[in-house]
């Protein structure tokens, strides 16, 4: 337990001596949030659809947490090379807590990163109706955080150098995003995407945290829950399997 | 303490460390002496379990490393080549991490770790990021860490690699006076013959990856009729010693170089 207690507290004493990252971290999300929330706000509207910053925000708010989690987990491949992970794999404890304190630090600092980007959504007018809401999310986004701060892990388990992880976000990542319905709606989109999108982790994450945050869910709060938690265990599964066989 | 027998890795067709054998009583300090990419990593790889023999078995303190590797992980400490301190974290917080993940005590580890970093002249610096350090300070910290855990033997991969004189004749005093006062045995790798000669007891000449002779400074230079190490290591290999790095390109020289033999 200590173990991956001082694994987790590492990732989140690393993340607030890079405050400036956590800040800079924030571009992205802001500007889809600001560029697209107001820029299609009005179409939205006239489409019968309602506020598209109410619909949107969540969408973006899962963003923050994939993009940091996605991060967090690359973090592997920079231990690996300045050497830490070294320290940790010659150490007399069993792989698996190294990894996974690493991915719960990494999960953690994911979730700081979608709560300032809920408060930005909640400054320019974004809603919740409860506290019980936000509680309900928070469940979902932590789903989420786990999830890819594992598949982060695994790639990085297996990739070596950091010219990977654009590669990774920019043909894995994003598409998966932008097919998810984290900036439009499922209902009624061509049959091809609907299909896609059902295949797609990213948009049971994304239904998720929008159902829990507003109330409107596509896939459904129990689907959503299980498709989740059966990735989740997947991908840690996966990257323990992964880390356990880095050879230093 | 250290027992090694046949010990053997292949990477592919290449022999990196070929029927290697040694025995190192407690307390003693041997040192590897060879040129990079002869095979010193690559062992103590092999020793510290980051990497499975080929062939041939390994004892540490009685312990089959090969085996029961975490039972060997508590008993060693290791200083690698290249550093593998977080420089994000403060030297205690290095510290710390450390002594958590040998599952040391919390009381235990506070007080090892303030004497540790007092021995090694880092107590003032303590709550510094290791990033500020200099090179020196920072290998100072990376072998107080590994001491931490009171490891009956050390290992120290080219400790002084890329430090000035000063802080090597430092860092020397320092590995002798804890070999001396806690009977610590200590593995350690060096291509610089003049600090194999003057810290060791013992001394293993290694090339391509097999021990060539294994004696005493005094009788190495004796069993050659030479004067100095470097005489005799010269007159061991036929070659002076050479500058290389362990890369895949290293190994396709020294592929094509067993080839041309």
């Amino acid at each position: 337990m200590r173990v991956i207690y001082i694994m987790w507290w590492r990732q989140l004493i690393r993340q607030w001596r890079a405050k400036g990252r956590l800040v800079g971290a924030l571009g992205q999300p802001l500007l889809f949030l600001l560029a697209f929330g107001f820029g299609f706000g009005p179409v939205f509207q006239r489409a019968g659809e309602g506020s598209y910053l109410q619909f949107i925000a969540p969408g973006i708010i899962s963003m923050g947490v994939i993009f940091s989690a996605m991060f967090s987990g690359i973090e592997l491949i920079w231990d690996r090379q300045f050497g830490f992970i070294k320290e940790t794999l010659v150490a007399p404890v069993p792989r698996w807590q190294i990894m996974f304190g690493r991915a719960c630090g990494g999960a953690t600092v994911a979730l700081l990163q979608a709560l300032l980007v809920a408060l930005i959504s909640l400054a320019v007018g974004f809603r919740v109706e409860s506290t019980a809401h936000v509680l309900l999310a928070l469940v979902y986004a932590s789903l989420v955080a786990l999830m890819f701060t594992a598949l982060g892990t695994a790639i990085a388990s297996v990739v070596e150098d950091f010219q990977a992880f654009p590669l990774v976000m920019n043909f894995l990542v994003m598409p998966l995003f932008f097919l998810s319905g984290a900036l439009f709606p499922l209902q009624g989109v061509p049959a091809a995407l609907a299909a896609i999108a059902r295949f797609n982790p990213v948009a049971y994450a994304v239904d998720g945290v929008r159902g829990a945050l507003t109330g409107a869910w596509h896939f459904g709060a129990s689907l959503d829950l299980a498709v989740l938690v059966v990735m989740t265990v997947v991908l840690l599964a996966a990257s323990t399997a992964l880390f356990t066989r880095i050879e230093a | 303490m250290i027992r090694a027998t046949e010990l053997t890795r292949r990477f592919g067709d290449f022999v990196a460390v070929d029927r290697v054998s040694f025995d190192i009583p407690r307390g003693e300090i041997f040192a590897f002496l060879g040129p990079n990419g002869a095979g010193k990593t690559t062992t103590i790889r092999m020793l510290t379990t980051l990497l499975a023999p080929s062939s041939g078995t390994m004892e540490l303190d009685g312990i089959d490393v090969a085996h029961d590797p975490q039972a060997a992980r508590r008993r060693f400490g290791i200083v690698f080549q290249d550093s593998t301190l977080d420089l994000e974290l403060t030297a205690r917080e290095n510290m710390t991490i450390h002594g958590v993940l040998y599952g040391m005590r919390r009381r235990e580890l506070a007080a090892r770790s303030e004497a540790l970093l007092r021995l090694f002249e880092l107590w003032d610096r303590r709550d510094d990021v290791a990033k500020k350090f200099s090179g020196g300070m920072r290998r100072r910290l990376e072998i107080a860490r590994s001491l931490l855990h009171t490891p009956r033997v050390i290992f120290l991969d080219e400790p002084t690699l890329g430090l000035d004189p000063q802080t090597r004749n430092q860092l020397w005093t320092h590995v002798r006076r804890l070999n001396e006062e806690e009977a610590v045995t200590v593995f350690l790798t060096t291509h610089y013959m003049e600090e194999a000669e003057r810290v060791a007891h013992r001394i293993a000449v290694i090339d391509h990856g097999r021990i060539i002779a294994q004696d005493t400074p005094a009788g190495l230079k004796a069993a050659t009729g030479t004067e100095s190490l470097e005489q005799a290591f010269l007159a061991f290999t036929g070659t002076a010693i050479r500058e290389e790095d362990a890369s895949s390109n290293d190994r396709m020289r020294h592929m094509a170089r067993a080839w041309r033999r």
